[in-house]
C-alpha cells in the first residue's frame, strides 16, 4: 500500500491525463494502468466553445484521486494562484506543486518551489513537489512541508528514462516522505528500474499518451511497476566481475 | 456592462452576481471556479457576489495534464 498524507492506495502508478488522442483512449488507457490518482491542470474555460465541461465528465472524483497540478507556472505566486483556484473546485487538498524555472529543459526553479510549499503547506494543501534528483533540495522540501517529494528521472516529456539512478536511491535513503519518481519515463523497462530503487511509486503521462497503443503500454507500466517494486523487495543479487558455474562442478565424467 | 473575461473583454447584458454572470455565459457553477479580480469566490457565495463595470474575471475548470 501506499500511503501518502493520510491517502493510501494499492496502486504504485500514477498517470497524467495530457495530450491523449481521444477521451476514450485516455479513460482506456488510464483503467489499463490500474492507477488511482490521475493529474490534471488548471486552466481558463473556453467561453467560445459547447465542450466547457472540462475534463471531469470522463474521470468520476468518486473513482480517482485528481492530483492539480500547477504545470506552467514560472514563479511561486503564479504556482499558489493556481494551487488555490483547484482547491477551491472542491474535491481535496492535495496539489502536484510544479514551479518551472527553463522553458527549454522544464527544470524546477528549487527557490520558488520551496518558497511556494511552505506557503500552500501553511494554507493546509497537502503538497506534492515535482522537482529534480537533487538531494539537498529534496531534504529542504521535505522540511518546508510537502507530504511528498517527486524528483524526476529525466526532463519532462523526455521519454529519457532513469539518467542518475544513485541520486534517486540517495534521496529515498535520506527522506521520511514517500518518493514518487515523476517525469521522464518512456517504457516498461524504464518503469522497472525506477521502481528497482526503492521508490514509493512512479508518475507517468507522456509514456502512455504518446504510446502508439496507449492501452496496451498502459498494460505494461502497471506489469512494471510491480515487477520492479517485487524485485526491489526481493533483493537482488550481488554483481560480480567474475562468471560464476550455476551447475555443480562436481561429478563430470571422466 | 463591459467587464473582462478570461483576458477578452466581454458585455455582460443580463448580470449583475457573478452566478448570473456564469449563466449568461452558458456555464455550469459547479463545474468551474471563479475569481473576481484576483480574488477567489466561493461557489456557495456566487450568488451573492457582485459583477460590477471594469472588474476582472477568470473562469477556470480542470482538462487533461500530466
Amino acid at each position: 500500500m501506499l500511503s501518502i498524507a493520510g491517502y493510501t492506495f494499492r496502486s504504485r502508478l500514477m498517470v497524467g491525463t495530457g495530450k491523449y488522442r481521444s477521451n476514450e483512449e485516455m479513460v482506456a488507457a488510464i483503467e489499463a494502468s490500474g492507477a488511482e490518482v490521475v493529474t490534471v491542470a488548471v486552466r481558463r474555460v473556453s467561453l467560445d466553445r459547447e465542450d466547457a465541461g472540462g475534463i471531469l465528465h470522463h474521470l468520476p472524483p468518486s473513482r480517482f484521486t485528481l492530483l492539480s497540478n500547477t504545470a506552467g507556472c514560472y514563479s511561486a505566486d503564479e504556482a499558489i494562484r493556481y494551487a488555490r483556484l483547484a482547491r477551491e473546485a472542491g474535491f481535496n487538498d492535495l496539489v502536484k506543486l510544479e514551479v518551472i524555472g527553463d522553458r527549454e529543459t522544464l527544470l524546477p526553479d528549487t527557490a520558488g518551489l520551496l518558497e511556494a510549499t511552505q506557503v500552500l503547506a501553511k494554507e493546509g494543501f497537502k503538497v506534492l513537489a515535482y522537482t529534480n534528483d537533487d538531494l539537498i533540495t529534496a531534504l529542504r522540501l521535505e522540511d518546508a512541508g510537502a507530504v511528498a517529494v517527486m524528483p524526476l528521472a529525466s526532463p519532462i516529456g523526455s521519454g529519457l528514462g532513469l539518467l542518475n539512478p544513485y541520486f534517486i536511491r540517495t534521496i529515498k535513503s535520506r527522506l521520511s516522505v514517500p518518493i514518487i519518481v515523476d517525469a521522464g519515463v518512456g517504457t516498461a523497462s524504464d518503469a522497472c528500474l525506477v521502481m528497482e530503487q526503492g521508490v514509493d511509486g512512479i508518475l507517468m503521462n507522456t509514456a502512455l499518451a504518446e504510446a502508439r497503443d496507449p492501452v496496451r503500454m498502459a498494460t505494461a507500466m502497471k506489469l512494471a511497476v510491480e515487477a520492479g517494486r517485487d524485485a526491489y523487495l526481493a533483493g537482488r543479487m550481488p554483481r560480480r566481475e567474475v562468471a560464476v558455474p550455476s551447475s555443480p562442478e562436481q561429478g563430470m565424467l571422466g | 456592462m463591459m467587464v473582462v473575461v478570461n483576458g477578452d473583454p466581454r458585455t455582460l447584458l443580463r448580470s449583475s452576481s457573478a452566478a448570473e454572470m456564469l449563466a449568461e455565459l452558458g456555464l455550469d457553477p459547479r463545474a468551474v471556479v471563479v475569481e473576481l479580480n484576483r480574488t477567489i469566490i466561493r461557489r456557495a457565495t456566487l450568488a451573492e457576489t457582485p459583477i460590477a463595470e471594469g472588474d476582472v474575471v477568470e473562469i477556470v475548470h480542470f482538462v487533461g495534464g500530466g
